[in-house]
């Protein structure tokens, strides 16, 4: 009973701020600089011909609001409008979708192999030399910008080593490089998380009492420490998909892969203002979207949420 | 903040040896930003296409760009754009989203459901996507003034990057207007902006500051990013994310046009996550073991 009103609130939550975030997308994008078309031809005024089908194509001789209807009508029946070139956008984002999805996906999987791991082993013993290295690595990886640890894993692993391609050539093993560095960030504030949140639990009187009892230390850290600490982790994955939609554009930019993130900064370099809204309203869902997925597994992991 | 707190927050941050490492760096970089002569004498417009990807040596300790221009004047000059944005953007950010969040934790019931609501709706657009959007619709190009350019790109920050800010600040805030002395307040007649300037503010500001430290080198991060993909700052300003992306190109051939703007940029965003670190442990000393 409570768990499905949870369920309920959260998706009465996810629908305001689903509209509104599309809305605000299409209104800075349409609206905002006052002639939307303006100056989207070079130096030289744009033809009639395109001023025509633009405003055909997007409604903009209609009020701000009707137009972003008509859009969303639009995309929830599948239509996004075309390209330049006349290929449906939907089309051209669906063809590109699945090397996104698993550039993202193996980011997502080392982000939770590598900072669990890393986390776990640093709070096992806090302030020894393990969890130092571990803390300062995850500082540096912080700090330097996702474009930056690209362009050095192309040139150290790529380049030098010779262990991984340099450009993408859309397979698994070429994927691996540009994945890894897309995770990295991530990595290192799982793995801070994970300490945080395992010293803490580890520290719990529970966890005393299984200690007390001769429960064995590998189970003691194992079924209270990283199964209780999993739980902040999952959000923050969750949360963390907003650097890592990001870093998609930046990371298929360098290692030259045909995904979603090349086709938003091509659109943007070309000045396709169609193309650039589809991407980043279908990007912006999609992080909406599985944020609330990972709200709804919530109670799953953690059952006090249920009763609250 | 009473002088005594002060004193102590100052006391502590004092211990941190990172606070040291971090304001050394900063303070190089801030005398970088404001007095560039100090460091080089060439002129970073001074290009010959004759020296165009040249390598370290003879005078030029960082080698030449693509332009042949000299890289070391470049990657000093650099420095400015990137601290202006920062710093411009973090005031901006904690202005509007602490004002933000100040008035929803204050006043409660409908203000806060709608700001509260509000702040949700731009919090489900990711930074980089966002901040990318709002410079398509306001393109500049090389005949963009220099101030323009740089507006817009702390413009595109500010617009997305508030919310968190704003979040936290709403916290704080109902935390620290349900102490006694809040109501003791009230109850002797002072009105919402004394009570908010003297007892609120001053105890709930704490995390911001925090925050802000750590948030002036991601949004230095964030220009450098948009630069590099070609839609933040443009080429007559001097730039390390617009250095980095023009010499992208020539990873293998020419690997110093990135290293040193990577590296000043890197080190730049460092200090900021340290200083923040520094701050975070002077608010909130670690509990003393056993209690």
């Amino acid at each position: 009973m409570c768990m499905r009103r949870y369920v309920l609130r959260r998706l009465l939550q996810f629908v305001p701020v689903l509209l509104g975030a599309t809305f605000l997308i299409y209104a800075m994008m349409w609206a905002l600089p006052g002639d939307p078309l303006a100056g989207r031809c070079g130096d030289r005024a744009c033809p009639q011909s395109y001023v025509d089908r633009m405003t055909e194509a997007y409604n903009l001789s209609d009020p701000l609001v009707v137009q972003y209807v008509k859009y969303m009508a639009g995309v929830f029946t599948g239509d996004l409008g075309t390209t330049f070139a006349g290929v449906p956008v939907a089309d051209e984002l669906l063809s590109r979708l699945p090397l996104t999805a698993q550039l993202a996906g193996l980011a997502i999987v080392f982000e939770i192999i590598l900072g669990v791991t890393a986390g776990v082993l640093a709070a096992l013993r806090p302030g020894g030399l393990l969890d130092s290295a571990i803390l300062v690595s995850t500082l540096i990886v912080v700090a330097i910008p996702m474009f930056v640890l690209a362009l050095l894993g192309q040139s150290f692993f790529g380049v030098e080593l010779g262990w991984f391609p340099v450009t993408s050539d859309g397979s698994l093993l070429s994927l691996i490089l540009p994945a890894v560095v897309l995770g990295s960030v991530s990595v290192a504030v799982v793995a801070r998380v994970m300490r945080s949140s395992m010293i803490a639990s580890l520290q719990a009187d529970h966890v005393r009492t299984a200690q007390a009892k001769g429960l064995a230390p590998r189970r003691v850290v194992v079924a209270h420490g990283v199964r209780n600490s999993l739980i902040p982790v999952t959000t923050l994955v969750g949360a963390d998909l907003g650097v890592l939609l990001g870093g998609t554009v930046v990371v298929e930019m360098i290692f030259n892969i045909n995904g979603i993130g090349d086709l938003l900064l091509r659109s943007v370099g070309d000045g396709e203002i169609g193309t650039v809204t589809a991407t980043v309203t279908m990007l912006v869902l999609a992080f909406l979207i599985i944020n609330l997925v990972v709200d709804l597994l919530y109670p799953l992991l953690d059952p006090r949420i249920r009763h609250e | 903040m009473s002088d005594t707190r002060r004193g102590r927050i100052w006391t502590r941050l004092g211990r941190q040896p990172t606070f040291y490492v971090a304001a050394v760096i900063l303070s190089v970089l801030a005398l970088m930003a404001l007095a560039p002569g100090l460091f080089t004498s060439t002129d970073p417009m001074d290009c010959d296409l004759a020296f165009s990807r040249v390598g370290p040596g003879d005078g030029a300790y960082f080698g030449y760009n693509l332009q042949g221009c000299d890289l070391y004047s470049r990657t000093i000059h650099g420095a400015r754009a990137s601290l202006v944005v920062g710093v411009f953007a973090t005031t901006l950010v904690v202005l509007i989203g602490g004002g933000l969040g100040t008035v929803a934790g204050y006043f409660g019931s409908w203000v806060d459901a709608v700001v509260s609501r509000i702040t949700d709706v731009f919090f489900g657009i990711p930074l980089l996507l966002g901040a990318l959007v709002v410079l398509v619709a306001f393109p500049s190009d090389v005949t963009t003034p220099a101030w323009q350019t740089t507006g817009k790109v702390v413009l595109a920050i500010t617009v997305l990057g508030w919310t968190t800010v704003a979040r936290i600040m709403r916290a704080d805030v109902i935390e620290a207007k349900e102490a006694d002395y809040v109501d003791a307040a009230r109850s002797l007649g002072a009105g919402h902006w004394a009570i908010l300037r003297r007892h609120v503010l001053p105890n709930a500001i704490a995390p911001v500051l925090a925050w802000a430290t750590v948030a002036v080198g991601t949004f230095i991060a964030v220009e450098a990013t948009l630069s590099f993909i070609g839609i933040g700052l443009q080429p007559p300003v001097v730039s390390w994310g617009v250095e980095i992306g023009e010499a992208q190109a020539y990873v293998r051939q020419s690997p110093h046009m990135i290293v040193f703007p990577s590296a000043f940029l890197s080190v730049t965003v460092l200090a900021f996550v340290l200083l923040g670190d520094a701050v975070r442990r002077a608010l909130h000393p670690p509990r003393p073991k056993g209690r």
